[in-house]
């Protein structure tokens, strides 16, 4: 390859580091978003100039058609719908790298790596990790997508023999990579990709959809992966350098995520965990248990008169859309000379950093909101610790119960506040299926109704 | 070591590393791997330790903004796409394209999006 071309693609890869690193903070992420585009700017304009691409009309419109549609979807998406979001355009990269590598085996004198038939073993082993990993994101992210837009069933999809058949396909798929790199075959090179995308699908079946944080996590990992893979194949350095980056950060915010839920990450991958019970059975389980239950007035009443409220915030509110209720209130509290102060869990929402765009989307200031390991010494001092559509993360059975598929499982110690509001539309449990010692509590008050109704009650009873 | 300082080191093993001018043919892949795998390495290093300075409230904008770059593998779907003649390889090449086009504009957009979002308490 040409030396400006090397050279220009280090840039890219320098000003891509430098747009991670702006996320180290709100002030300096614009400006590491804008790095981020220059990067790409300069890498495509760069290889628009190479020799080797001399046709145009065709890449313009593959790019005019593709970002009409990535632009229009960016800028429609509502924030609670990123999740999906995300698992989509994952799958777009996993099939874009499969493509690639067809392109490369077809063709890949354009990219001199050898002659169609004639590709040395070490980069047929390359383009085979490349696509496999490739393909396995695609159908992973759709089957994962369709789970967050519950299009199939959040529950995990067990069926017997299932690790022995994944298994199975692994030990296949090692076998046709082999075969590829010593036959050059082009049967080989799809049965990979087509034993991939059954892989991919087979994967991501049985995993609950609230274990979904890992599970994308897991798949932006694996797309940074096979971009590497294709790197290596079209021996370019700046694929390898970003594919690093991204697999690297999939992978943290996976280990992020897991210990978020105090679970290993193969047992969040092996599936089969989770799966809500009913209002029924909840019922039935807490039996004669007293329950205090209160209405809007009531909270209202109660946060007036306190001094430090501390809001958790969970799936719930987002289902509901009930963030911009949950700011208002706030806000009328904030008059009233009440402190407010918002506390995230790390696995609360089904992305990464979900509740927190969320909030921000709400108007939310970014310093009113912490993370565990910040505020959970708060609680103490706090009057009032408000629960909405959160259940799981404040359950203290994580703490005591080692029977407890939570056990061990930091959470928020919203049971040390004086009081306790949770709004639930009932006492189903939640995504862990075990009750929550806390609705029984004498300092709890249930608000019983949908987050977004119940929270704009209390916004109009201080009115 | 901060991110810009490990970032000077990996351009500079890399220019070493890197035979910017060899032609890469079927039998030379051998020596670029060695000098990929280095930059490889160095990569990982580098993305684990910007990626845990990364605060937590950003980790969805951290999603969307690493989606956007790993779409970077447009750079192998342009030079698929890019020979005048029309065949199998081009085709697929076009179709990466479009997939990688989506998500770059896609992927920095909603990023912008996310981020214009965080504000400061007003005073």
């Amino acid at each position: 390859m040409e030396a400006y071309a090397v050279l220009a693609y280090l840039v890219a890869a320098v000003a891509f580091i430098l747009a991670l690193r702006g996320l180290s903070s709100p002030v300096t992420a614009r400006a590491g978003n804008l790095y981020g585009i220059v990067g790409m700017t300069i890498a495509v304009v760069t290889t628009l100039s190479l020799p080797v691409v001399n046709s145009y009309w065709l890449i313009l419109l593959g790019v005019a058609i593709g970002g009409a549609i990535g632009t229009g979807i960016a800028l429609k998406i509502v924030m609670t719908a990123l999740p999906e979001l995300v698992a989509a355009f994952h799958s777009l990269v996993g099939l874009a790298a499969v493509c690639v590598a067809a392109a490369a085996f077809y063709n890949p004198d354009a990219y001199g790596i050898g002659h169609y038939g004639a590709i040395a073993g070490g980069s047929l082993v390359e383009m085979s990790l490349g696509t496999a990993i490739g393909a396995i994101t695609f159908t992973g992210s759709i089957i994962a997508f369709l789970k967050l837009h519950a299009m199939i069933s959040g529950k995990p999809l067990v069926f017997p023999m299932q690790h022995q058949l994944n298994a199975g396909l692994g030990v296949l798929l090692a076998v046709l990579i082999i075969w590829l790199t010593l036959s050059n075959a082009p049967l080989a090179f799809w049965l990979i990709v087509i034993v991939s995308y059954a892989l991919g699908f087979l994967l991501i079946l049985p995993i609950g959809g609230a274990d979904m944080p890992v599970v994308i996590s897991m798949l932006n990992s694996y797309s940074g992966w096979a971009a590497c893979g294709i790197g290596f194949t079209l021996q370019n350095n700046l694929l390898i350098i970003t594919g690093a980056l991204v697999g690297s950060s999939g992978a943290i915010l996976s280990y992020i995520m897991c210990k978020g839920m105090n679970r290993s990450f193969f047992n969040v991958i092996l599936g089969g965990f989770g799966g809500e019970t009913d209002a029924a059975t909840a019922a039935a389980r807490a039996g004669d248990r007293m329950v205090k239950s209160g209405s809007a007035e009531d909270a209202a009443f109660i946060m007036k008169n306190a001094a430090r409220v501390i809001v958790v915030p969970g799936y719930g509110m987002a289902v509901a859309q009930a963030q911009h209720a949950v700011r208002e209130m706030a806000d009328l509290l904030k008059e009233e000379g009440v402190e407010i102060k918002y506390a995230i869990h790390p696995v609360a929402g089904r992305m990464p950093g979900h509740m927190n765009v969320l909030l921000a989307e709400a108007n939310v200031p970014y310093d009113e909101v912490f993370e565990l390991e910040e505020i959970n010494r708060d609680f103490a001092q706090a009057d009032v610790a408000f629960v909405i559509g959160a259940n799981d993360v404040t359950n203290p059975a994580a703490k005591t119960d080692p029977a407890s598929p939570i056990y061990g499982m930091p959470i928020l110690d919203v049971e040390k506040a004086k009081t306790v509001l949770f709004i639930k539309r009932s006492l189903a449990s939640g995504y862990a299926g075990v009750d929550n010692e806390l609705f029984f509590r004498p300092n709890t008050m249930m608000l019983f109704g949908d987050a977004k109704k119940v929270t704009e009650e209390i916004v109009k009873s201080f009115g | 070591m901060t991110g810009t300082e490990l970032a000077t080191t990996l351009t500079q093993v890399a220019a070493l590393a890197d035979p910017a001018t060899m032609p890469a043919a079927a039998g030379d892949h051998g020596s670029f791997f060695l000098s990929g795998l280095t930059v490889f390495v160095l990569a990982v290093f580098v993305g684990y330790h910007v990626v845990w300075r990364v605060t937590p409230a950003l980790h969805s904008p951290l999603m969307s903004v690493t989606n956007a770059i790993s779409s970077v593998i447009v750079v192998g779907a342009l030079i698929a796409a890019g020979p005048a003649e029309i065949n199998f390889s081009t085709i697929m090449g076009f179709l990466a394209v479009i997939l990688a086009s989506i998500n770059i504009f896609g992927g920095f957009i909603v990023t912008q999006r996310m981020l214009s979002m965080y504000k400061k308490k007003q005073k």
